[in-house]
């Protein structure tokens, strides 16, 4: 294959999220060459999306936007190179990746990985959440950062997590109609975690500002999606608290129950990955020489998480890993209410019955819950039902699973991504000039 | 705003606003995206590149639409 870019680098970065955005900017100032790779065409990641000062769009976010714009000239100041669009798909052996990007397949060199792959949300099974206009509330979030104009639309955010408020907040001010945020977590489980919030000056100015703008009148703790309704397109959402219903009109249910982290690059690379994320240690080191991790994909932490943990992990792949020693208290703190986070969120029980016989579980291949009765494991539903066999390669689906019946992600194998004959090709060359 | 740009949706010309996600173009137009193994019409559901419900062809290829931005002259094609 001739057409291939390929590229050699000290510090690869996977993933220009906040995380991998630190991560770049502090190896290439302990004079490392970096390459990083993001999926998207700009970097920014989820939570900056839409925020890079080159793009015409710039919706820049309200909180934090003077720290993310610090960053972003960081980013473009530092000597590294940014390539958009581009996926890693398979790993050629120690020190070297396959990618694929609008000019088709590179091979990435590294010295030391660094995978800031961060998270995605969680979605659960429920009558209707196949309709037109059921999103993620990050998901929908993403198409409004993208041009999707949301004045005067009714919308309801169902779900669970700290992003519900986040992006009720942001539909707000674009004058959106928040018709109500629901999230499932039961007042008494939230409460512990809202007065450690309370101790952290700048988070909970930001979570002060989401209630001013969205009203704690709209804020409805215990409560869950059971339906989304409509012929064609969504028309309504019946929620309950498991002893009233409630039907609302809407034109978007943004719904998706918290974050799992994107670990299948880990896996691929050998990463042991405990409890759906990356085992790290306080350098960020995996389990894997060389290669580190930093942000969500560790375990779902935040944005300030991800900024000191990619600083850490940059420094450590720049080989100066005693430059981040004093990050690392920081860190280990941030990481400390992430478990508090975590326990707030918690899943209640009522979630694993709102899918219905005839609900599509799995979304790529239409396999439907009653379809799945007779299956034990991942395995099993691939081989007898086809589930989480389509493009998404159970992304979606798996994290429901995994939620409704206790069931382990499969072994993760190549091609990470659908990818191009001419791209698979070139792994095979490569194979080829190796042996 | 700026100048509109002009795509082609199943040879329909749409005007779009530059720098607009085509998965925007084609939910703001109500475009399913494509027609599942069931026969339904699928819209984007992540908005961020994971579970490729709003997949479309473009210009002969089969991408995320909620990956790339509208370019004029742009030639898409979605199931139904």
């Amino acid at each position: 294959m001739t057409d291939r870019s390929d590229y050699t680098c000290d510090v690869l970065i996977v993933g220009a999220g906040p995380a991998g955005i630190a991560a770049a900017v502090s190896a290439s100032d302990a004079g490392a060459s970096v390459v990083v790779v993001d999926d998207n065409a700009s970097p920014g990641g989820q939570i900056w999306r839409g925020s890079a000062p080159e793009e015409g769009l710039g919706t820049k976010t309200p909180a934090g936007s003077k720290k993310a714009l610090n960053w972003f000239e960081r980013f473009s100041a530092s000597a590294r190179i940014f390539l958009g669009n581009t996926r890693v798909i398979s790993s050629l052996g120690t020190g070297l990746v396959l990618a694929e990007g609008p000019a088709g397949a590179s091979r990435l060199r590294y010295g030391r990985l660094v995978l800031a792959t961060g998270a995605r949300e969680r979605f659960l099974p429920f009558p209707g959440w196949t309709l037109p206009n059921v999103l993620g509330a990050g998901g929908l979030q993403a198409l409004v950062k993208s041009g999707l104009p949301i004045e005067g639309k009714r919308i309801v955010i169902a779900g669970s997590g700290p992003l519900l408020m986040a992006v009720a907040s942001a539909l707000q001010r674009k004058g959106a109609e928040v018709c109500g945020v629901f999230e499932q977590s039961p007042v008494s489980q939230l409460v512990p975690f809202a007065l450690a919030l309370s101790t952290q000056m700048n988070v909970a100015t930001e979570a002060v500002g989401y209630v001013r703008d969205v009203g704690l009148r709209r804020y409805h703790t215990g409560w869950w999606p059971v339906s989304a309704r409509g012929d064609q397109t969504l028309s309504s959402v019946e929620l309950t608290n498991g002893k009233r219903k409630l039907e609302i009109e809407c034109d978007y249910l943004a719904c998706s129950f918290h974050l799992v982290a994107n670990t299948e690059a880990a896996a691929l690379l050998g990463c042991a990955v405990e409890d759906g994320r990356v085992v790290a240690d306080e350098f960020q080191r995996t389990s894997v020489e060389g290669i580190y991790s930093a942000g969500e994909v560790a375990g779902i932490a935040g944005l300030s998480a991800a900024l000191v943990e990619g600083q850490i992990a940059g420094l450590a792949a720049a080989n100066v890993s005693e430059r981040a020693r004093p990050l690392l208290a920081r860190r280990n703190q941030l990481r400390r209410s992430a478990r508090r986070m975590d326990k707030a969120f918690a899943l209640r029980k009522e979630l694993r019955s709102i899918a219905k016989e005839e609900t599509i579980v799995c979304r790529c291949e239409d396999v439907r819950w009653h379809d799945l009765k007779e299956c034990s494991s991942t395995r099993g539903a691939k081989i007898y039902t086809r589930c989480g066999m389509g493009p998404c390669q159970g992304r979606i689906c798996g994290a429901a699973l995994q939620f409704l019946c206790g069931w382990e992600p499969e072994s993760v194998r190549p091609p990470l991504y659908p990818a191009q004959l001419s791209t698979l090709l070139t792994a095979a060359a490569n194979l080829k000039e190796n042996l | 705003m700026c100048e509109p740009i002009e795509i082609n949706v199943n040879g329909r010309e749409i005007l779009v606003q530059p720098g607009t996600k085509l998965a925007v173009a084609l939910v703001l137009h109500g475009i399913p995206c494509r027609t599942s193994v069931r026969g339904e019409a699928r819209t984007a559901l992540c908005g961020m590149g994971i579970c490729f419900e709003c997949t479309v062809t473009v210009d002969g290829r089969r991408l995320r639409s909620c990956q790339i931005d509208c370019a004029p002259g742009m030639q898409v094609e979605t199931d139904d």
